[in-house]
Order: structure tokens, then C-alpha cells, then sequence
């Protein structure tokens, strides 16, 4: 067990321990030195990058939330052979290999002659962050009790506001969760924004890509180490955050035992 | 109350994001495409406030990949920069937009060495921008050049310290002129010759990289590669144990120029960048940044002694006379694509 | 209430059409035909670019990637499964932070960490430098086989861990202690009761694995350099490089039936109705 975390942090802290190294080297280190991390901040290519990275993945994961949303909802009251069509249809972009629907939709924009940009890649993403949300949605719509929406419709309410106060609210994680893996799909994409991307969109991991490709930089060390801590810091906030809800949760339980 | 406030974040972010990306689309964009590390950014970065401009900058690794995407109708690029061979096949099919040189006035400034080449050999489409050749990068404590043959890339001795490039036309260069052949030639004997050649060097290649080799040799993790001139220079710089020789048999000439695509949208823009690099403090802070030998008469007069010593960026005149350019092979370039596919798909250790 | 509520997804259902039916028809249809020599567009329909696939090189390259993954994921399941159950039956406190442990890898960018093996296996990389010091011969570890697969592992295990750890987790151990009750020992309730529950997080965790690992072409041009072609660099290159499209689109539709067989193949091990990859 412990080998196993060795050998999935240590190429990390490596990274990390280098980005700090004042010599270009990999073998030597010659002093501790944060000019890579200021050469990392003056970077024209890294800035945009984190430009386009960071509003993709947000305006992609919103998006397709709506839509899968709207989608999980309309499926679930379908039927039969279409609802499995569909259903599986939908799960195209998930199944198949990230480079098999890249080339597809470059295809498919060249065809409709639609010149290679941010829109281009923003519907890419959409388009395969979308089947994660409805993935993560349906299951929930099916746990759902089908009870409680009638009996708030015998209440008297609408449709829609039964819709609003009794389906979102008993979804929720399932939307958030949605959300979630949709957003972090985006900003970990590289095959998909590279094969449909153009007029100076970039994205993280492209970036990275032409780094590496020319050897080993200590500005990638850098970002990586960044990276890093700011993944480990949003972890601790929402672990922090569940131990928070747990531990009230708890409390609460203990009163009302008592 | 926290939806409410959810939402509210949702909202604004989105708004923030639109109308950032707004307030740009009112100043005039430019769209570059060029090679990757080619150009000093802050260049694009000064003429971005000078000119109240938003210059998109583009990169790729082939030439290959760029006249796909531009024939496929992929991109609308004011401004691409590539080399001899494939801007001849675009302007011979039409995709090559006429320069005014009105608007390049520091035009004057080229070679003339490096005009009516033939690309372009009535000046009409480009303006050159950077020119070099290959050549093989080596170790000198490690690795006997005695014999400036290009057979130093398969000598059995150096197995796995030997780095060929992940392009076809460079690699297939050095196993023509090796073999005797012109490195532009359409003959299907001589093409399989200098396949099997290759294939009989794959087992002791170390990697087919194209821009990482400099990296590797600094490093000394590698003891030869094969390397365009501006990239031996920049590795020479940086570690002292590295030289550069053309192999006697002879070696490419190349020149990488400046064009303005068919779809390009903002033609004037476009020239008026061309002319900005064309100026010798553009020209100098490029060749600082890049290493690549310069086409611009002023600038190299002001070019450190140091480079000018170094035959990677000085590159000798009987050299020259000994080197060939690519020219475009028109519909036999699948006869290179086919034998270039094999030969990487060919198994290997 | 329920017709109308079916309307929901007819805006999903007119971007499934255009988005993921549309493509996919089009790659199927510049794989039937025939690439246009002179700009004029020849609709010619034939088999030839699934020919010329069924030739000595391209089905080395396809049994290549094909077994390198394989490779790669059997790894994957040997060192994730052990980690799933030992994570599954820690204690509560300790299991989150092990989870949390195993996820914060997978939130790196996948391409930084492909880079990282970049510098521990190179030459004078950190390994090299290491068996230098004390003496022992340096290895020649970038850009091979054992590379590409080292890479693969590295940026998917956690996919296997993943799904194997949820399988593992929703188990009820009410049956596991009636195995006990009945006088089984710990071997035959891990074989007979463990494993085959858990097979449903199995089946996800190979799938998750050996799809990536068998289209990837980051990994075999970075860490293997370019030596060892896949199926994923085949088909960028002749997008990319060969525009030849056609060519290309009929290696991508075969790649996807592939997957396809692999898949229900798959499936069939797995009772839940359901069907597709889940991650939990």
C-alpha cells in the first residue's frame, strides 16, 4: 500500500523539489531559487492558457448542466426501445476514445465549413461533458420516490412548481455532482481541445504538451507544483467541509437522541 | 438562501466571462500561425500597445499539419509563417494572397541572397524570415566526426544515443544525401533505398524528437542528433562539450518566410506586422531568442562576434553551394507519407 | 404531468443529432470513400480504406497497442485491487484520507504527469543519477516499451482503484458475516462471496483503463519517443500529417466497433441492467 502511494507521489514531489532547483539540471541541484516561478508568471502562453482553460471548463460545465439537467428529466419519463436508443446515443461521447469524437467533430466542423476557434471548442466540450452530467443525474431521478411529486400535485401544486420545489431539491447532488466531473473533464482535456481548437485557444494541457515536447522545463516544474497546491487545497476545504456537515449532523442526532 | 446566492455567483461569473471576452473583439485582432518557439513574445506583446491591437499567436510543429488545416478551410490566419516547400504548394494552388510591398517598406532590408528563390521567384507572396540548414549536433568528447559523413548517424557505436527527427523530409534528407540522391527526388528506387536505410538505423535510434533534441544533448543524455542549425547553436550555447558539423555529402538549405493565407482577413495588419519584424531591433532580439542565421542585411552586423565564429550560425559559403533546397513534391508526397508511416511503425526495441 | 415533462429533452435530443449522430455518420462516410485527387469531390464508395487496414504493418500496430494495454491494465488491476480492499476495510477516518490520496493524482493534469516520468526515467534523469551513486550501471529506461506501460499505469490506476473501492464499499457485510456463520474461511469468502460482488466495480475499472490506455498517442511519442507506434499515433498522424482522412476515418470506425465488442463482452460479466461505464 505504501509502495503503491511512493510511486504515485514521487514523480509529483519530484517535480515539485526541481521546481525550486536554481540550475536547469535534473541531476544536480545547485540552490534553492524561485525564478522559475516568476519566469512561470511572465509567461504570455501560460496566461492565455489559463484564460481559455479556466473560462471553458466554467461556461462548458454550466452549460452542459442545464442541458443534461433538462435532458435527465425528459428521458426519465420515457419509455422503451427509444428511451434506450437514446440513452445510448448518449453515451457515444463516453465510450468512445477521446480521439475518435476529437477527429469527428473537427470533421464535423470543417464540413459546416465552421472555422476552428473558442466556439468550436467550447462546443466539443459541451458535447462530452454533457453524457457525464446525465449519467450522474439519472440515477437519482430514479431513487426518486414517484409518490412525493404526486402527492404535491394532489397539494395542488403545478407541474413546474412541483418540478422546482420537489424534483431539483431531491436531485441537487446529482446536478452538483454532474457539475463537478463536468468541470473537472474540461480542464483536464487535451485530445479533444487539440484536435478542434484554433485562432490562438489554447488550453492548459496543450501548453504543457509543446513545453514537454521541447525537454524538460522547470517553468512546467512550476505550474506543476502550483497545481498542486491548490488541488490539495481544494481537497482540504471540501473534505474539511464534509467532516463539518458530518460532525453537525452528528451533534444534531446526539440532541435529538437524548 | 445559499441557492439563491449559488445562482447569483453563477450568473455573475458567466457575465464577467462574456464580457471580458467582449471588450477585447473591440480592438482588431490579428491571427498569426508560426512555427512553436520561433519568435521573441514580447514582440508580438509590443506591437499588440502600439498598434492598439490583439494579435492571436498560433503554434505548430510541421508544415505538414499547417496545410492541412489551411486546406481543409480549418483557420482563418491573416498571417502564417512556414517554410519554402509548402508555401510553394499553397501558392501554387491558389491559397497565397499577393504582398503589397507598400506596406513593407523594411523589405529593403532582406538579402538579396535570399530573393528569387524557387518558391516565390518573382518576390510576389513572401518575406523570408529566418534561413539555416541540418546538420548533426554531437558530443565532442564522446563522438569521432573525422570522417563529416552523414554515416555518423548509423555508426553501430553510439546505439541508443543517436536522436533522428519525427519528420519525414528531415530524416529522409540525411539518408538521400548519404546515399548519393537528391533530397527532393520522386524516384521510387531511391526512395526505398534510403527507406531500408532508416530502417536498418531504427534499432539504434535512441528517439525521433523534433525540438526536444537540444534539451537531451545539454543534458548529455544523448551523444548525436540530427538538428536544424538555429537549435545546434542554442545547444552550443549551453553546454561546451557540443559541436556541429554538415556532412560533406551535403545537406538542405532552407528558408522559412512570412505569407499572407488566401483566407486571411486583415490583409494591411498582416503587412504591417511583416514590416514590424522586419525591422533590425525585431530582427535582433528574434535571433536572441531563436539562434537561427539571419536574412536581414543590418542585423547581422550587429550580431555578437561569438556567433559569427559559430559555423551553425555563420554557416560557411562552400557549405552553402553544397546544400539543396526542398522543393514541393506535389502529388509524390504520398511516396514519402507511405514509406515514413512504415518505417515508424516499424517494430522496434 | 408526465408527457410534458418528456418535452425536457427534445433541446438535448436535436444537439444529439447535430453533435454526436452527425459527426459519427460523417467518419463513417470518408471512410466508405475515396480520397479527391484534384479538388473535384469523387463519391465513390468502397471498401478499399478497410483494405488497405488488413496489412501486415497496420495490424501490428492495432495487436501492439492492443497488448500494451492489455498490459497496462492487468497491471493496474493487480496493484488497485489490493489497494481498493485494503482502503474499503480501513476505518472510517483513515479510509477518507486514503481515498483522498488516491483521488489528488488524478486531479494533476494528465499530461504533467506523463511529463514527470520525462525526468526521473532519462538518461541523467533522477533513477540514473541515483544507480550512479552507488555504482551501479545506468539504465536505459526512457523511450521503450516498459516506458509507455509505466506511463500508462501511472495516469490510470486511479480509474481502477476508483470503481473497484465503490464495489467494495456498498457490499453488505451482513452476508459476508453469514459466510462466517456457515463456517467458510477467509479464502473461500473472498473467493466466493468478495470477488464475484465486487466484479461490477472490476469490469468499470478495466474498462476505464484499457480505453485510454489503448487510444492514447501522448504517451507513446513523449515517454516512448516516437519508437513504438499506436493505434492513437496512426490515426493523429494520418489526420494530422498524411491528410488522408479517409484512411483515417476507417481505422477509427474499426477502433470503435472494437471498443464496442470489447465492451458488451464485457458486460456480460456485469448483472447490472443498467449497462455503459459507471464510475460509482
Amino acid at each position: 500500500m505504501i509502495i503503491l502511494f511512493i510511486f504515485l507521489y514521487a514523480p509529483i514531489l519530484v517535480l515539485a523539489i526541481y521546481s525550486f532547483n536554481e540550475s536547469k539540471s535534473r541531476g544536480n541541484w545547485t540552490g534553492f531559487s524561485l525564478k522559475w516561478y516568476i519566469e512561470l508568471f511572465q509567461d504570455r502562453d501560460i496566461k492565455t492558457a489559463l484564460y481559455y482553460t479556466v473560462s471553458i471548463a466554467l461556461i462548458s460545465a454550466i452549460v452542459s448542466t442545464l442541458l443534461g439537467t433538462a435532458a435527465s428529466i425528459g428521458i426519465n419519463s420515457m419509455r422503451g426501445k427509444i428511451k434506450s436508443v437514446i440513452l445510448n446515443i448518449n453515451y457515444l461521447p463516453v465510450v468512445n476514445p477521446d480521439i475518435v469524437t476529437g477527429i469527428a467533430l473537427m470533421i464535423l466542423y470543417i464540413s459546416l465549413n465552421i472555422s476552428l476557434g473558442f466556439n468550436t471548442v467550447l462546443i466539443s466540450h459541451i458535447v462530452f461533458n454533457t453524457p457525464y452530467v446525465i449519467l450522474s443525474i439519472l440515477p437519482k431521478l430514479k431513487q426518486l420516490d414517484v409518490n412525493m411529486t404526486e402527492a404535491a400535485m394532489d397539494l395542488g401544486a403545478t407541474p413546474m412548481y412541483a418540478l422546482r420545489k420537489v424534483i431539483i431539491p431531491e436531485i441537487k447532488p446529482g446536478i452538483i455532482t454532474g457539475f463537478l466531473m463536468a468541470f473537472t473533464l474540461s480542464i483536464d482535456d487535451f485530445i479533444i481541445s487539440y484536435f478542434t481548437k484554433g485562432e490562438g485557444v489554447t488550453n492548459l494541457s496543450i501548453v504543457i504538451y509543446s513545453m514537454a515536447r521541447r525537454g524538460v522545463r522547470p517553468t512546467i516544474n512550476a505550474l506543476s507544483t502550483i497545481m498542486l497546491s491548490v488541488v490539495l487545497l481544494l481537497m482540504i476545504i471540501i473534505n474539511n467541509r464534509s467532516n463539518t456537515t458530518e460532525k453537525s449532523k452528528r451533534i444534531k442526532r446526539n440532541e435529538v437522541l437524548k | 438562501m445559499k441557492k439563491k446566492l449559488c445562482f447569483m455567483l453563477v450568473i455573475l461569473t458567466t457575465l464577467l466571462i462574456a464580457t471580458t471576452g467582449c471588450k477585447k473583439e473591440e480592438k482588431e485582432i490579428l491571427n498569426v500561425l508560426n512555427y512553436d518557439i520561433y519568435i521573441d513574445k514580447t514582440l508580438i506583446t509590443e506591437f499588440e500597445e502600439a498598434n492598439n491591437v490583439t494579435i492571436k499567436y498560433d503554434t505548430y510543429s510541421t508544415p505538414e499539419e499547417m496545410y492541412i488545416k489551411a486546406k481543409a478551410g480549418a483557420s482563418n490566419y491573416d498571417l502564417i509563417i512556414s517554410s519554402e516547400y509548402m508555401i510553394e504548394r499553397m501558392i501554387n494552388e491558389g491559397m497565397v494572397n499577393k504582398l503589397n510591398f507598400d506596406n513593407i517598406p523594411n523589405y529593403q532590408y532582406i538579402n538579396e541572397q535570399f530573393k528569387n528563390q524557387p518558391y516565390d521567384p518573382n518576390n510576389e507572396y513572401a518575406v523570408p524570415y529566418f534561413w539555416g540548414t541540418l546538420g548533426i549536433l554531437y558530443n565532442k568528447n564522446t563522438v569521432d566526426v573525422s570522417s563529416n559523413s552523414w554515416d555518423i548517424l548509423w555508426n553501430e557505436k553510439y546505439d541508443q544515443r543517436i536522436i533522428m527527427m519525427d519528420s519525414q523530409r528531415d530524416s529522409f534528407a540525411a539518408a538521400l544525401k548519404l546515399l548519393g540522391y537528391s533530397l527532393n527526388t520522386v524516384d521510387e528506387k531511391e526512395l526505398d533505398e534510403a527507406k531500408d536505410l532508416l530502417l536498418k538505423q531504427k534499432p539504434l535510434v535512441m528517439a525521433y524528437i523534433t525540438d526536444g533534441a537540444p534539451d537531451i544533448m545539454i543534458n548529455e543524455e544523448a551523444d548525436m542528433a540530427l538538428v536544424w542549425s538555429g537549435e545546434a547553436v542554442s545547444a552550443m550555447a549551453e553546454n561546451e562539450n557540443l559541436g556541429f558539423i554538415i556532412p560533406k555529402e551535403g545537406s538542405n538549405i532552407w528558408i522559412d518566410a512570412m505569407f499572407i493565407p488566401s483566407t486571411a482577413k486583415n490583409q494591411p495588419l498582416a503587412e504591417k506586422f511583416i514590416d514590424f519584424l522586419c525591422t533590425k531591433d525585431s530582427t535582433l532580439r528574434n535571433i536572441d531568442e531563436v539562434w537561427y542565421s539571419t536574412v536581414h542585411t543590418e542585423a547581422i552586423k550587429e550580431v555578437d562576434e561569438e556567433l559569427l565564429n559559430n559555423e551553425a550560425f555563420n554557416i560557411p559559403e562552400e557549405d552553402i553551394k553544397n546544400m539543396e533546397m526542398f522543393r514541393d513534391p506535389k502529388e509524390f508526397i504520398d511516396l514519402y507519407s507511405s514509406r515514413w508511416t512504415e518505417i515508424a511503425a516499424q517494430k522496434s526495441k | 404531468m408526465k408527457d410534458k415533462t418528456k418535452y425536457f429533452s427534445y433541446p438535448y435530443i436535436v444537439w444529439m443529432s447535430i453533435f454526436i449522430l452527425l459527426p459519427s455518420f460523417l467518419v463513417l462516410l470518408y471512410s466508405i470513400t475515396t480520397k479527391e485527387s484534384n479538388g473535384i469531390t469523387t463519391i465513390q464508395f468502397t471498401l478499399d480504406n478497410y483494405k488497405m487496414f488488413f496489412n501486415n504493418m497496420y495490424i501490428y500496430i492495432l495487436w501492439d497497442s492492443i497488448s500494451l494495454a492489455a498490459l497496462s491494465t492487468t497491471i493496474c488491476l493487480v496493484l488497485g485491487y489490493p489497494a481498493a480492499y485494503i482502503i474499503a476495510n480501513a476505518n472510517l477516518s483513515k479510509r477518507n484520507t486514503l481515498l483522498f490520496l488516491c483521488i489528488l493524482p488524478m486531479w494533476m493534469n494528465m499530461l504533467l504527469r506523463t511529463y514527470a516520468w520525462m525526468t526521473i526515467l532519462g538518461n541523467n534523469g533522477l533513477i540514473n543519477t541515483f544507480l550512479e551513486f552507488i555504482g551501479l550501471q545506468k539504465l536505459n529506461l526512457l523511450y521503450t516499451k516498459g516506458a509507455t506501460v509505466m506511463g500508462m499505469v501511472y495516469n490510470f490506476i486511479p480509474f481502477m482503484i476508483l470503481p473497484i473501492y465503490t464495489a467494495l464499499s456498498k457490499m453488505d457485510n451482513g452476508l459476508i458475516e453469514a459466510a462466517d456463520d456457515l463456517g467458510a474461511n477467509k479464502k473461500t469468502v473472498f473467493r466466493k462471496i468478495i470477488l464475484p460482488l465486487s466484479m461490477p466495480g472490476v469490469i468499470s475499472g478495466i474498462i476505464m483503463v484499457f480505453m485510454p490506455a489503448v487510444s492514447t498517442f501522448i504517451i507513446p511519442q513523449l515517454l516512448g519517443g516516437n519508437k513504438n507506434m499506436m493505434i492513437g499515433n496512426l490515426i493523429e498522424k494520418l489526420f494530422i500529417l498524411n491528410g488522408d482522412w479517409n484512411f483515417g476515418s476507417a481505422i477509427s470506425i474499426i477502433m470503435m466497433i472494437i471498443i464496442l465488442i470489447s465492451m458488451s463482452i464485457m458486460n456480460k460479466f456485469d448483472v447490472d441492467k443498467e449497462g455503459g461505464a459507471r464510475l460509482w
